[in-house]
């Protein structure tokens, strides 16, 4: 990286600290909004998904990262979301035969 | 070390090592040390089993009163010996040792891509092995709620549970520091011309295993981490609402659920299976295709199937849980998926029957537990199908006939190929051969006797005998058909364990003798067997890093001097 | 004898052995973490009242702590930023700022947690199942913070003499302490509304 990318890459950083800032005061602020259960969670952590993908595309420079590690996160995305819906997936389908 | 370097002390040589080789054999030497403790454990349950309530010879006195095993006891023995010979035994045997012994070598690296991680690696699973066995001296006795754990009994359990889980925690640790190390090595050490079309089968089940315990096992540390915190400090994660224990209700908010646990556990536990015959396959198809001399059928479909194997092994564990009185669409995504696994080893397994055909076999002492593989496996594999199926697992869950099964896929499948392994990379590893007389001793023996043991399983687990009874099932109605079969299956394991001394005799007699001078014996063509000079190898693997020009099974190539065409040698 | 690609990329990958190795290991941590999350959906969806987190949570000390830790991430990246602008000043201010910060995140979570325990009656992870969970996550992630500032102090501190010997290497084990700092920073944005919030 040449010393140019570098400073350029400075400034994005600031602005996406701007944007980091702001989304957590929208989501404290949108928190306070009756949106029902359902609707609070869903808006809660696709604000929250944003954030993150700020953090992981600039900070962590997924944006311009090499193929190995791309694969390694999507088997990894993969399997979380599996451990994430299959379990309570399972769950609640046990849940309706009672 | 070659000549010439200053002298090494043996502590930091041996001991304190970051080299992989040596890090490879001290894995070896104390996994093969647990699995004898492990076996030790049963053959003590298998006398209770044979003959209920009769005093056990020689340790008996350790026992309790009047030298006969006391249920409670027999429980732990039961906890620890699958905990032990998976955990302390098995995995790293297949991994730990083998893996860190042959991927470098087979890749063309000089070592790993983090020798200090890779001793760290080591020295936690020692002390997480150590912790693990100290469960035996805390008041109660060692975990003894099975190697499941399960809650609610697990987090009510005594003493022991604790150590257990925090022994899991440093198992967990260690795979995890092994298996980052194995998949970044894979990646970035394989030497100039070494593609991924041309690893050896062996380093593809390696780095599947890795990626199957990188991304299996944590969710069990999590897990354990939540049953800590129930039996510590009186959470409430596992425990149901309302639960009597001895007539008592117990203290706690409730709210949890039991069966979180077992989603939790089996996340892991399933791919875990994998991760035991993962590796056997890959030492299999190395020694099968050496020794029919021919290329190995279909290499793409193996290293395809594999990682299709490894994927699907995420998405199936459920059917171990049908008795839960899981909901049918959920059961049936289940039991759709473990159709569909199977579907891959089969794959597998043809791929290398096929191989066989038509080969000029040689049948050696590794040949023969390879061989003895193939049936073995397939057996226990077969065996599985009805398990899968909700409608058969309500019958047999639970009983013997699970424990033939997976020991089927675990003992004579997985150590069989492991002796393989031993047997066949032990020139590797010494410059010495084995004595094949004792070898194929303890292959025919070791074969004989594991069937004896597992097979009667099938039958008492047909008519419905409980896998967990400490009685053997003597005094229940249902077992009487099949009661006598317990003393057949605990004279099997005796001898079982008494044709292991073939081996360990073997061993050290072969230890002992010179050096054959061979570099390569048994004429193979992975990279591991190029280097020329005398075995051990020194520190750095080879004199000079080879290129590779060549896929790893080109056996009998027509026109070619020798009957084989190194990876190395342009050609 | 040096391993290859310890410090250069491979050509192929265009990866040094670290970086590919910090990833991979922050995938397990992924799973980690997310065997908890599932945990957590798994309880709440298995009762009927699943308390709401301001009953028992301060949110605008955890809004605080959430400032705290993008700051510390930002100067994280600061940081790496000046090493390869050959500023070793600057590395060494930055840093110091996302130690601050990581401290500040800590003294927070200190009181936080003493304030539940202040409480009459206590909120103990034993109390319900909900603060049992979020004793858990947030413990298990305040451990992680402090492993985090073990590392960074030291290569603010005798670990920056690599620098002089070695300064490509050293920006290495920046950028790579910044991939799991900004993990765990990662981690808290999703802890804080799942936790606090929803």
């Amino acid at each position: 990286m040449t010393p140019e990318e570098v400073k350029h890459h400075i400034k994005t950083y600031v602005l996406v600290f701007i944007a980091l800032a702001f989304l957590t005061v929208v989501t404290v602020a949108i928190s306070y909004i009756d949106l029902g259960v359902k609707g609070g969670i869903a808006l809660g952590l696709f604000v929250a998904s944003v954030k993150a993908s700020l953090v992981a595309c600039y900070f962590m420079h997924l944006l311009d990262e090499r193929a190995t590690i791309y694969w390694t996160l999507i088997a990894t995305a993969i399997s979380f979301l599996i451990l994430i819906f299959l379990p309570v997936g399972a769950f609640l389908a046990q849940a309706r035969i009672y | 070390m070659s000549e010439g370097h200053h002298k090494q002390s043996f502590w930091s040589k041996y001991i304190w090592s970051t080299d992989h080789k040596i890090i490879g054999i001290q894995y070896g030497i104390t996994s093969l040390i647990w699995l004898l403790f492990g076996f030790a454990l049963m053959a003590i349950m298998r006398y209770q089993l044979a003959y209920p309530g009769s005093p056990v010879p020689i340790v008996g006195s350790l026992l309790g009163e009047g030298g006969i095993l006391p249920s409670e006891m027999y429980n732990s023995l039961g906890a620890m010996h699958g905990t032990i010979m998976i955990f302390l035994g098995v995995v790293p045997l297949a991994f730990g040792a083998f893996g860190n012994y042959l991927v470098p070598l087979q890749i063309g690296a000089i070592d790993m891509a983090f020798p200090k991680l890779n001793a760290a690696s080591y020295w936690t699973y020692f002390l997480g092995s150590v912790i693990m066995v100290t469960g035996f001296f805390v008041p109660g006795g060692a975990a003894n709620s099975g190697w499941t754990s399960y809650p609610p009994l697990a987090n009510t359990a005594t003493m022991g549970q604790t150590v257990w889980l925090l022994g899991m925690i440093m198992l967990i640790t260690s795979s995890l520091l092994g298996s980052v190390n194995i998949l970044v090595t894979v990646i970035q050490l394989r030497a100039d011309g070494m593609t991924w079309m041309k690893l050896p089968i062996f380093v593809w089940t390696q780095f599947i295993t890795a990626f199957l315990l990188l991304l299996a096992f944590p969710p069990l540390e999590a897990a354990g981490v939540l049953q800590l915190m129930d039996r510590l400090i009186n959470t409430s994660f596992f425990m149901p609402s309302g639960l009597v224990v001895s007539g008592e209700v117990l203290q706690n908010a409730g709210g949890g659920s039991p069966l979180l646990w077992q989603h939790l556990f089996w996340f892991l536990a399933h791919p875990e299976v994998y991760v035991l015959i993962l590796p056997a396959f890959g030492i299999v198809t190395e020694v099968i295709a050496n020794n029919t001399r021919k290329p190995i059928k279909g290499y793409k479909s193996l290293v395809y199937a594999m990682i299709f194997l490894g994927f699907m092994s995420f998405v199936v564990w459920a059917h171990h849980m049908y008795l839960t009185g899981m909901g049918t669409t959920i059961g049936a995504f289940f039991q759709t998926t473990t159709m569909i696994i199977s579907i891959p080893s089969v794959v597998i397994l043809t791929a290398l029957l096929l191989s066989l055909w038509g080969g000029s076999i040689r049948f050696n002492t590794p040949m023969l537990f390879a061989l003895g593989f193939l049936p073995m496996f397939g057996i226990g594999g077969l065996t599985g199908l009805p398990l899968g199926l909700a409608a058969a697992d309500i019958h047999l869950h639970d009983t013997y006939y699970v424990i033939g099964h997976f020991h089927y896929v675990v003992a004579p499948g997985t150590l069989f190929a492991l002796f393989a392994g031993i047997y066949y990379w032990f020139p590797k590893l010494t410059g010495k051969q084995t004595n094949e007389t004792l070898g194929k001793l303890h292959f025919f023996t070791s074969f004989i006797c594991m069937n004896g043991v597992f097979m009667p399983m099938f039958v008492t687990g047909l008519a419905g005998v409980s896998r967990r009874l400490w009685d053997g099932g003597e005094s229940y109605a249902h077992a009487a058909g099949v009661f006598q079969l317990n003393e057949l299956m605990s004279i099997s394991a005796w001898l079982l364990g008494v044709a292991q001394l073939f081996f360990i005799v073997n061993i050290i007699i072969s230890l002992r003798s010179k050096k054959t001078g061979e570099s390569n014996p048994w004429d193979a063509t992975t990279i591991d067997w190029t280097d020329t000079t005398s075995p051990p190898l020194g520190h750095g693997n080879f004199d000079k890093v080879p290129t590779v020009y060549n896929g790893p099974y080109e056996y009998s190539v027509p026109g070619s001097k020798k009957d084989f065409l190194p990876q190395s040698q342009k050609g | 004898m040096d391993i290859p690609f310890n410090v250069k990329e491979r050509p192929d990958t265009g990866l040094y052995n670290g970086k590919l190795g910090i990833w991979f290991f922050l995938a397990s941590e992924v799973m980690l973490f997310g065997g908890l999350f599932s945990a957590y959906i798994f309880l709440r969806t298995g009762v009927d009242n699943w308390p709401a987190g301001t009953d028992y949570l301060d949110v605008p000390l955890a809004t605080l702590n959430t400032l705290f830790l993008i700051s510390s991430s930002v100067t994280m990246v600061m940081s790496w930023a000046s090493l390869k602008l050959n500023d070793f000043k600057k590395y060494k201010l930055y840093t110091l700022i996302t130690l601050f910060f990581a401290f500040a995140f800590l003294v927070v979570k200190y009181f936080e947690y003493s304030a539940k325990f202040a409480h009459n009656p206590p909120y103990l992870p034993s109390t319900n199942n909900f603060l049992g969970i979020y004793f858990t996550m947030t413990g298990l992630h305040v451990l992680h913070i402090i492993g985090g500032v073990l590392v960074i102090g030291y290569l603010y501190g005798p670990g920056s003499k690599m620098w002089n010997s070695d300064p490509e290497r050293f920006t290495n084990r920046i950028e790579i302490v910044g991939l799991y700092w900004h993990f765990v920073d990662l981690v808290w944005i999703f802890l804080f509304p799942v936790l606090y919030l929803l």
